[in-house]
């Protein structure tokens, strides 16, 4: 078997995988970070997006073996202790969940959009969001807590 | 997904020779359309020979008349390069139309090209610029390069190594997005260069393809009302849960004007 290492989290990682091994599924089976979550089988609704040297990627549409040697960012890394990010405390402030479950790639997914551009309009949110879908909360509170977090992110 | 043997050469020729010795090799770029195919089963390689760490391949050229992009370079890459939104801003715009922003961190433009998926937004450029597919081997217009649904000019085991854009004097794309995937379930591609008009449609047929009709009333005349009164004939364009085809035919219309418009 083929092995692979990187660094999840800020913490160095391997192992010896098959090369079929999806990055979320090391994430979840091997790493034991169950935060990212898989939500499709057709690679379009982002509740499995992490960041891979910095850029937001579907870990679910990625092989373990092409993050040889990458800084992976997954949900877990976000809060530190008990005190929450700024994204995921906006979207504990702004009601931006309602079951959760596309919510640890809506965060990853706003905090790549933030980092990217900190003055973020609605509309860019949204454009932004077209890769993750959420079937609860019909976006609004999603869009306002990303625009509220990404403003906590500067300050 | 079945198992396959991982190989990741860091040149070209390193590349070809991994193809060359497997059983049955296949190329991955970002595994944006393989991964996916991959866990469908609906492809079953001994051995996938992946391209990420070949320099070569990577990258944007501008010079003179051309834009040359390597065919590693991601869709984001395209989309936010100050010297492409110069150069030919149709194609940072269409860059940026493509999926979200996770498939454009890693979905590549030779992926895209290779794979000649109906709905695809690269091929409306490279046939509506009049582009060139650069491989390993050759060169092949981008006019001879999409075949059919899936299948394009490429023979087994070749290597696209890159895509090279003339600049033309202007050029919109414009697109009906799928509002789940956001494929095109129809795109248009107008261009002029001296004079020489092109209109390239992606979504609607097995494959892109040049629209001629309405090629010939914008060469007199560069504007929407030339287009407007033009309809096409949806005999032959894809009928799904999408669209069907006569929608199709209608959106031709539809898009063509609003890239006419865009051009400018
Ligand atoms: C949710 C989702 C939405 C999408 N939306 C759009 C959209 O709106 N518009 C659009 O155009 N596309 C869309 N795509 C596709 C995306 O643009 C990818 O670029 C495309 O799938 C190709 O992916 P890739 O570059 O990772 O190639 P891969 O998936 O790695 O490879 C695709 C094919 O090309 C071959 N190949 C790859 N590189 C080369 C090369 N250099 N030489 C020869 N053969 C090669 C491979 O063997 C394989 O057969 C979407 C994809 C997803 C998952
Ligand atoms: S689980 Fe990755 S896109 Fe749905
Ligand atoms: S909160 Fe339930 S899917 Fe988004």
């Amino acid at each position: 078997m083929p092995s692979v290492s990187m660094t999840v989290n800020g913490n160095a990682v391997g192992g010896d995988i098959e090369a079929r091994t999806l990055l979320v599924d090391f994430i979840r089976e091997h790493l034991r970070l169950t935060g990212t979550h898989v939500g499709c089988d057709t690679s379009q609704c982002g509740a499995c997006v992490v960041h891979v040297d910095g850029t937001s990627v579907k870990s679910c549409t990625m092989l373990a073996l092409q993050a040889e040697g990458c800084q992976v960012e997954t949900i877990e890394s976000l809060a530190d202790g008990d005190t929450l990010h700024p994204m995921q405390e906006a979207f504990r402030e702004h009601h931006g969940l309602q079951c959760g479950f596309c919510t640890p790639g809506m965060v990853m997914t706003a905090v790549a959009m933030a980092k990217e551009n900190p003055n973020l309009t609605e509309s860019d949110v949204r454009h932004g969001l077209e890769g993750n879908f959420c079937r609860c909360t019909g976006y609004q509170n999603i869009v306002e807590s990303i625009i509220a977090g990404a403003k906590a992110m500067q300050g | 997904m079945y198992e396959f043997n991982f190989n990741r050469p860091a040149s070209i020729a390193d590349a070809l020779t991994a193809i060359a010795d497997a059983d049955d090799g296949q190329f991955m770029a970002g595994g944006q359309t393989m991964i996916p195919v991959l866990k469908q089963r609906l492809a079953m390689p001994s051995d996938v020979v992946e391209l990420a760490n070949i320099d070569d391949l990577k990258g944007i050229a501008v010079d003179g008349g051309t834009v040359t992009i390597g065919a590693m370079t991601p869709h984001s890459e395209v989309h936010n390069s100050l010297e492409v939104a110069d150069a030919i801003p149709a194609l940072a715009d269409l860059a940026g139309m493509i999926g979200d922003p996770h498939v454009r961190n890693r979905g590549t433009i030779g992926g895209s090209v290779a794979n000649n998926d109906p709905a695809a937004d690269y091929p409306a450029a490279v046939v509506g610029l009049g582009a060139t597919v650069v491989t390993d081997r050759r060169e092949i217009a981008g006019d001879d390069f999409f075949v059919d649904l899936f299948e394009t000019a490429l023979v087994e085991g070749e290597l696209i190594t890159a895509v090279r854009f003339p600049l033309p004097d202007k050029a919109a794309y414009m697109k009906f997005p799928n509002p789940a995937s956001r494929y095109a379930i129809v795109g248009v591609f107008v261009s002029q260069s001296n004079g020489d008009v092109r209109v390239a449609v992606t979504g609607a047929g097995p494959c892109v393809f040049r629209e001629v009709a309405m090629e010939t009333a914008l060469a007199a005349d560069f504007s929407a009302d030339a287009v407007a009164g033009i309809s096409v004939s949806g005999d032959d364009f894809n009928n799904d849960i999408h669209a069907s085809a006569e929608y199709r035919a209608h959106l031709v219309t539809v898009m063509a004007k609003r890239a006419v418009i865009k051009a400018g």
